[in-house]
């Protein structure tokens, strides 16, 4: 058998495949992050939140409403990018104009209410979501079983990522988001309803939040708590690839993935900590993140 | 002169009986009996003990007629929120402040454990009901508290002895890797070496940690018959849904949980846990006196009780008990003659408090039941096997608690 | 000859004023807190004391540097696991000895948290704070010393300088309440001193301090480690008074509630930390033991959203503003 430091080359690519699958949630995450750092400049507290909330949305429209898996899929990021917007509008708008810290700290008050209030009606135990039958079951790859159910999430989450990675680049309202980012006041002043597009995006990346969580429901208990800790890895991601590029944010998310994939074969001890200790290295060496502009 | 003995004879009388009276009265403190109780209201514990604990203390005061000899029995309730922080603090001002008799609950180890030594200093009594660790009765012990429904060491060893006994003889060991997970890692081995068994691998997983996919791989790798979780809470949840996603008991392995409570299972559902072997310390349909007392609990919380539910109720219960035999809620005396009694109820059998303060009871060996067998929502565990109270607890003779003479 | 007062500028009068008012509040600080353990329960005004040194060392690099921090949690755990190691292993150690080292634990900490996040500025500041006590936070949970998930019980609080025993409540009260003396103090010199004249500067504007010749990174570098080593006092002490020490502390909640504490009582007003300890943990306190204690979070978070929109200069903040529309 083929060796690869120590490990059978069959286990090492199976772990290769279920650091991408993590991965894949981290990219999906911190894209959402950089999107909406981009135009409002402020970092979305509530981003782990609202990835929960999609997560429940999806558990709760199941159970109440019997509506399944793949309608939920569209329902659950619509619910909460709507949600979001009204987010926006309501809360973040009134502190636009301050320092980009004070909309920190808001989200993080809207994050501490979303769970504190779900745990009250929920627990913290979490529920578990049925995987959806059509992807139940799978694969035998030689090297590894592969649960359909992750390949799935690996196959969505990478179109979503390369979907919103070509609305932005390519598309009218990409280059609108591409050009308020530089400067909003002159695009207010070509005639571009720029407090609508920062509706919309903001709106747009808590989708993108709820989109995970979808994805997440039948791999992870659905807790009110889910979102928290995975938000704070997701940060160091973003320190790690800087928030200046979208294609920066899915390769970091994915990369990452890898890296943390590999230190569970090699040193499981350190697994929650490699990424944090990646970001550590990166400060030394590249201050502004692998795909950062700024300084 | 006849005429001053009298006087005197009878003053004498009277200052003995106000005497009495004010010893008496003494005896119960503020003219109350004050009970606190500490858990987890909101987080991670909030379904293991939480307000289903608080609901279960009710209902033994309840029972009780509300007094004690006709002393009113006040309950105190706070949210720990899990902060060693919190639970001490509460606890000293519960004392200091309120004169509170005793602390029910008592659910985070580190909770737990910062709680009992505020209660020892203070000289006061707690009745631990929810945590897990051994080391409460072992190099923890005090006289000021007593540990009631369970702990790490039947919940491992029992678990580990009679899956090797039914030929599950080569484990894998999922570990998380903090104090406890090493402590719980350390006794399965043990266990599993004596009767006969082999730890073939085993692999420690940071804590906390919600995939577990990379660790299911690892252990399908190895090849052992089990694969034993020496974790607890949200990691085993974890774990044993990635097991099943990953097909780890169609593929022949079998699952063993070392730390799983009735609200894990529930929480799960049959279908990731089906087979799952566990030891519990009192299950509510396992006969009729328990069922009873299971769907009055049920009436008023909506979903069964664990066995810390019940534990709770059974220790206020015996608690109270104690207090309307010896007159006194004075703490040190209470702790004391609580031992003295056996305890025989319809959460515990054969029970009795141990001088290291450990109240060894009957366990039970239980295996999670299949989607088809089961008849209800709540009908979770088919009982195995007893394992009598004097075998299932770590014996006195390992201990390093002070207060047990080796 | 010319009398003083005819020198004095309007100016320096204001000045003179408003240096009289401020020693006039330090004096009501100083008896309020002598008085303060005969009305109210010393083990709540320890807790309260011991957050407000905290709030307050958070808030000399938030209000007077600029910075956000994400991650001081990190620097209040550390100086308790520190003191409780070193004061539960070697029974020789006094209490002060202990809390020293946990306070230089947590300096050295600093130092190094503030060299890999200090050239990072505003949001990416937070975020590589919080990363960086995350990372503490893990540690702590694997490392032997800190027992891990159960923490550090029963530490001694033993004898100040080997003579005072703090077994009494009385005592110790006493003791923290100097600790929070000496760490006010500190922080009230810093602020008002040139050093603390340039990190307003930098606040105020970065780039015009750079053009004026100033290090920048160097002042916010020692800015940071000086919070960071206070936030260790604060823990230290923190561990003597409860004679514990958890994860509870290194977790990223506590670096939120201390930013709460802050925002709450005013960010860049010297007493507005210790206002805002004081309701916090009197809030935390009430509602543990009431119906509504599951709502602490829910709680929490809603004054962080009505601090930052309607009230973002905290309580003391307010209340200057009035006084100096109404003073004027």
């Amino acid at each position: 058998m083929t060796m690869i430091f120590g490990v059978p080359l069959a286990v090492f690519m199976g772990q290769l495949m279920l650091g991408l699958i993590n991965g894949a949630f981290y990219a999906l995450l911190s894209l959402g992050l950089a999107v909406i750092f981009g135009l409002l400049k402020i970092v979305n507290f509530a981003h782990g939140a609202m990835y929960m909330l999609g997560a429940f949305v999806t558990l709760l429209s199941m159970r109440y409403l019997g509506i399944n898996y793949w309608a939920a899929l569209i329902i659950a990021p619509l619910v909460v990018g709507l949600f979001g917007m009204l987010i926006e509008r309501v809360l973040l708008r009134r502190i636009a104009h301050l320092d980009h810290l004070y909309g920190l700290l808001l989200t993080f008050g809207l994050a501490l209410i979303f769970e504190g209030s779900l745990v009250n009606f929920f627990g913290v135990s979490g529920a578990r979501y049925p995987t959806p039958e059509a992807l139940q079951g799978g694969f035998q790859l030689g090297f590894m079983f592969l649960p359909v159910y992750r390949a799935w999430v690996l196959g969505a989450a990478l179109v979503v990522c390369l979907l919103t990675w070509y609305m932005i680049e390519r598309t009218r309202l990409g280059a609108y988001l591409r050009a308020g980012t530089e400067n909003p006041a002159l695009m207010q002043a070509f005639g571009v309803n720029v407090p609508l597009l920062i509706t919309l995006t903001y709106g747009f990346g808590v989708a993108l939040a709820a989109f995970a969580g979808v994805l997440a429901a039948p791999l992870y208990p659905v807790s009110p708590t889910m979102g928290s800790s995975l938000l704070i890895v997701v940060f160091a991601v973003v320190v790690i690839g800087g928030m200046g590029s979208i294609i920066g944010a899915v390769l970091t998310g994915l990369g990452m993935g890898l890296i943390e994939g590999l230190t569970k074969v090699y040193y499981p001890e350190a697994a929650n900590t490699v990424i944090f200790l990646v970001m550590i290295l990166v400060l030394l060496m590249r201050p502004a993140g692998l795909f950062g502009k700024e300084a | 002169m006849t005429f001053n003995k009298k006087i005197l004879t009878r003053s004498i009388a009277v200052a003995a009986a106000a005497l009495l009276a004010s010893v008496a009265q003494a005896e119960m403190s503020d003219n109350e009996v004050r009970i606190g109780y500490l858990a987890d209201m909101s987080g991670t514990y909030r379904d293991l003990a939480g307000p289903g604990g608080l609901e279960a203390l009710k209902m033994a005061v309840e029972d009780f007629g509300g007094s004690v000899n006709g002393t009113p029995i006040e309950i105190f309730s706070a949210d720990d929120r899990n902060s060693a922080d919190v639970g001490a603090s509460t606890v000293r001002e519960w004392i200091d402040q309120r004169n509170v008799d005793m602390v029910a609950g008592l659910v985070a180890t580190s909770v737990a454990l910062a709680a009992l030594k505020v209660i020892e200093d203070k000289n006061s009594l707690g009745i631990v009901s929810a945590s897990a660790a051994s080391s409460i009765t072992n190099e923890h012990c005090a006289p000021t508290h007593v540990h009631w429904v369970y702990d790490t060491y039947p919940m491992a060893n029992g678990t580990a002895k009679a899956i090797v006994d039914q030929g599950g003889d080569s484990w894998f060991l999922l570990t998380a890797d903090y104090a406890f997970g090493h402590a719980l890692e350390e006794d399965v081995t043990e266990v599993v070496e004596e009767s006969g068994g082999t730890i073939v691998d085993s692999v420690r997983h940071p804590f906390p940690t919600s995939d577990f996919s990379s660790y299911i791989l690892q252990a399908q790798g190895s090849g052992a018959k089990i694969v034993g979780l020496a974790n607890a809470g949200a990691d085993t949840v974890n774990a044993i849904n990635t097991a099943s996603q990953f097909g780890l008991v169609e593929s022949g392995q079998q699952l063993a949980g070392l730390i799983v409570f009735l609200n894990d299972v529930y929480a799960m559902g049959l279908d990731a846990t089906q087979g799952l072997l566990l030891t519990t310390g009192w299950y509510w349909n396992m006969d009729d006196e328990s069922r009873a007392w299971a769907e009055r609990y049920y009436e008023r919380m909506g979903s069964m009780p664990g066995m810390v539910h019940a534990g709770i109720y059974s220790s206020t219960t015996h608690y109270l008990n104690t207090v309307a035999e010896l007159g006194s809620d004075d703490p040190v005396a209470v702790r004391a003659a609580m031992a003295e009694k056996p305890i025989n109820d319809f959460f515990a059998r054969n029970g009795r408090i141990r001088e290291d303060g450990r109240m060894v009871h009957d366990m039970y060996l239980a295996q999670v039941k299949s989607p088809e067998d089961s008849t209800h929502e709540w009908d979770l565990y088919e009982i195995l096997s007893t394992i009598p109270a004097e075998e299932a607890y770590r014996p006195l003779a390992e201990s390093q608690c002070k207060l047990v003479n080796n | 000859m010319p009398t003083t007062t005819q020198t004095l500028t309007p100016t320096m009068k204001r000045q003179r004023r408003a240096d009289l008012r401020r020693n006039v509040r330090y004096l009501l600080l100083i008896v309020a807190g002598l008085v303060a353990p005969f009305v109210a329960y010393p083990v709540f005004l320890m807790k309260v004391l011991c957050f407000a040194l905290f709030a307050c060392a958070f808030n000399l690099l938030l209000g007077y540097a600029g910075l956000l921090s994400f991650g001081h949690a990190a620097f209040l755990a550390t100086g308790g696991y520190v003191t409780g190691y070193l004061l539960s292993s070697y029974p020789g150690i006094t209490p002060e000895l202990g809390i020293l080292a946990g306070t230089l634990a947590g300096l050295a900490l600093g130092g190094v948290f503030g060299i890999l996040s200090i050239r990072r500025q505003g949001i990416y500041f937070a975020m590589v704070t919080l990363a960086l006590a995350q990372l503490m936070f893990f540690v702590y949970i694997q490392a032997p010393f800190t027992g891990g998930e159960d923490g550090l019980h029963g530490v001694p609080r033993g004898e100040l300088f080997g003579l005072i025993s703090l077994n009494s409540n009385l005592s110790m009260y006493y003791f923290v309440f100097a600790v929070f003396l000496i760490g006010f103090a500190i922080i009230q010199r810093t602020v008002h001193s040139p050093f603390g004249q340039v990190l307003k500067a930098i606040r105020e504007n970065e780039p015009r301090a750079v053009s004026l010749g100033y290090n920048v990174d160097a002042y916010k570098l020692v800015a940071f480690i000086l919070s960071a080593g206070l936030a260790a006092l604060a823990g230290s002490t923190k561990t003597v008074v409860f004679q514990l020490a958890s994860l509870t502390d290194a977790h990223w909640h506590m670096s939120g509630e201390v930013i709460l504490m802050t925002l709450l009582g005013g960010v860049g007003t010297l007493f507005g930390p210790l206002v805002g300890a004081g309701l916090v943990v009197s809030l935390q306190q009430l509602l543990a033991q009431s119906p509504l204690g599951n709502w602490v979070s829910v709680i929490l978070g809603a004054i962080f959203v009505i601090c930052v929109l309607a009230f973002r200069s905290g309580i003391v903040g307010e209340i200057n503003k009035m006084v100096r529309k109404n003073f004027k």
